[in-house]
């Protein structure tokens, strides 16, 4: 017997995978409750596309148990097949064929009668915004229509859980804003989804639980809101009017992060009322003008920089 | 408790449906040759050109030669030649063909629709057979065509009714052998230009062989390999059975290529198939 409790859509122990010397997943643990979204954050390199290799059947871990819909990876992978749904990184779309017969090949390999594959497919077109070009090859699709196609793909069989890996790396802002309101809408139906992102207002945005992945271990997991409480990274930012403002300020204050462009700077603060006092009355004693003052809480980059160290996260995109 | 699920027998969504999975694919490939129709027009034009060539080009010289060697070629002469080299050219056209096979595969592995295909529950092995059975139907097609030019360029083939059904059950059968071995082929290659190169040789086979000049006029190592190569029984079946001569053991001597090929194809594509990605 595993530690799995019904409820859960992953449930994951141990999990390793090595391609040569080099170790991808080392332990991973995971547990996502029906019905949520999960999120997987991490660098490029972290190890989430393996993550979502192995648990999508495409690749074999070294070791470690883990069940995905109830079912066991290793022993039953048919059967994991046929619960999941998977919209990796490049696009997974017959780009000879046109949207619709796209739609229609997914319909026919999931054996719908010919009337409900029909009807499912026209749905799909609609709801994804698809109609209208439902009739073109979809090799002349915007990269958001293929994304779009590709989920709608994955969608044609109505699977219990769905893995999105990076769906939105690559999109613009606009698509990539309607990627999240399918993705809400998906789990309004009762679906979990695995989210894999190196964007961290994605993971913000859309996840119920987030674990963060670091050279394949999960380093922190829980809400948004918890990991924010987790760590100390609540800051002042001071915003002068002029560089010789910010020059000053620097001069003062030492060694604290600096944005010439915005003419900003950020200096670490826990925000009460007397460490407020404390800069203020600095700054004020060598007269130094502030055009603006903002107190920030902890956000998810903070977390993440926190957590994973600075070298690693050359990557990691905070758009 | 779910361990029902696990220990029964599967349940009927769980059921796999080869056969059904299979047409669902070639559908797909038909509609993409469809698509991109240069392919086949490709892969058809090579080998009505090498006939243009050899009849018109070089069929008078070599069909002078042919002499006394081969029955019939004792009256020389392009005509004679024709009929010579016109089994040769459509084994060619078998080989031309299969080499668009391992093509389309290499294309299709390089994409991502594959990858969704391994992660879905379907017979893994309708993603070959569709491409199979596809590229079967393209072979039928421009053997039709290359027989139907050979026809116009003067080949006069002597069969009956029963040795013209021989011929297009043998011809089957070799393009089957000759598809398994390809789809191998196109998936062990890292690029689509490999797989448009790795293919080549069965091009080359024919003229290494008996295709296009009788052996007997070789020198004597390339003679032994002309004479013991699969394509050289396999030309001797197809220009027995066209023009009525004797076969001897050529026949079964070439099926039991086609079928050695054809399940080693078979068995390597499974297994590249089935390796992780």
């Amino acid at each position: 017997m595993t530690t799995t409790q019904p409820r859960s859509a992953i449930a994951v122990a141990g999990l390793r995978k090595s391609f040569g010397d080099h170790v991808v997943l080392d332990g991973l643990d995971l547990d996502v409750p029906r019905g949520t979204v999960f999120s997987l954050l991490g660098a490029n390199g972290a190890g989430k596309t393996t993550t979502v290799k192995i648990l999508s059947t495409l690749l074999r871990a070294d070791a470690g148990d883990a069940r995905v819909a109830g079912y066991d990876l290793a022993r039953d992978p048919d059967a994991v097949r046929a619960a999941i749904g998977v919209t990796g990184q490049f696009s997974a779309v017959d780009k000879l064929l046109t949207g619709e017969e796209n739609l229609r090949l997914m319909a026919d390999l999931h054996h719908l009668a010919r009337s409900e594959g029909r009807r499912r497919v026209a749905r799909l077109l609609d709801q994804f915004g698809l109609t209208e070009a439902a009739r073109k090859p979809a090799s002349a699709y915007s990269g958001g229509m293929l994304r779009r196609l590709d989920l709608a793909m994955t969608l044609v069989g109505n699977p219990q859980v769905i893995f999105l890996d990076e769906p939105t790396t690559g999109l613009d802002p606009r698509s990539r804003r309607d990627m999240w309101q399918i993705v809400r809408d998906l789990v309004a139906g009762g679906v979990t989804i695995f989210l894999t992102t190196q964007y961290l207002d994605e993971a913000d945005e859309l996840a119920d639980r987030i674990a963060v992945l670091d050279r394949g271990r999960v380093v922190a997991e829980g809400t948004a809101e918890e990991l924010k409480r987790r760590i100390p990274g609540g800051h002042v930012r001071l915003r002068f009017a002029d560089p010789q403002g910010l020059d000053a300020a620097m001069g003062v204050l030492g060694e604290v992060a600096r944005d010439n462009d915005a003419l900003a700077l950020r200096v670490p603060s826990d925000g009460s009322l007397r460490s407020l006092k404390t800069l203020i009355d600095r700054l004020d004693d060598r007269a130094i003008e502030v055009d603006e003052l903002s107190v920030h809480t902890p956000d998810l980059d903070d977390v993440f920089l926190a957590l994973t160290g600075d070298s690693a996260n050359e990557k990691v995109t905070t758009r | 408790m779910s361990t029902t699920v696990l220990t029964g027998p599967a349940p009927a969504s769980l059921r796999f449906h080869p056969l059904r999975d299979s047409a669902t694919m070639l559908r797909r490939n038909l509609k993409r040759m469809l698509r991109y129709p240069s392919m086949t027009l490709m892969l058809v034009g090579m080998p009505v050109v090498f006939l243009l060539l050899f009849v018109y080009v070089l069929g008078g010289t070599l069909g002078a030669g042919l002499g006394g060697a081969v029955p019939g070629g004792a009256a020389g002469g392009r005509a004679a030649y024709a009929n010579y080299v016109a089994p040769a050219i459509i084994l060619m056209t078998v080989a031309a063909t299969v080499q668009g096979t391992a093509i389309s595969i290499a294309m299709d592995m390089t994409e991502g629709i594959i990858t969704r295909f391994r992660t879905m529950h379907i017979a893994r092995v309708s993603v070959l057979t569709g491409h199979v059975l596809g590229s079967m139907i393209q072979t039928v097609i421009s053997l039709a065509i290359v027989i139907g030019v050979a026809l116009l360029v003067g080949f006069r083939p002597t069969a009956g009714p029963g040795a013209w059904l021989a011929t297009a059950g043998f011809l089957v059968a070799v393009t089957f052998a000759l598809v398994w071995l390809s789809v191998a082929l196109g998936q062990v290659s890292k690029s689509v230009e490999t797989a448009s190169n790795l293919p080549a040789p069965l091009l080359l086979l024919p003229f290494l062989g008996s295709g296009f000049v009788p052996t007997d006029s070789m020198p004597a190592g390339l003679r032994w390999f002309a004479e013991y190569q699969p394509f050289t029984p396999i030309i001797e079946t197809l220009r027995g059975l066209l023009m009525d001569d004797p076969i001897g053991n050529n026949a079964w001597i070439a099926l039991t290529w086609c079928a050695v090929i054809a399940l080693a194809g078979y068995l390597w594509s499974k297994r590249l198939f089935n390796r992780e990605s």
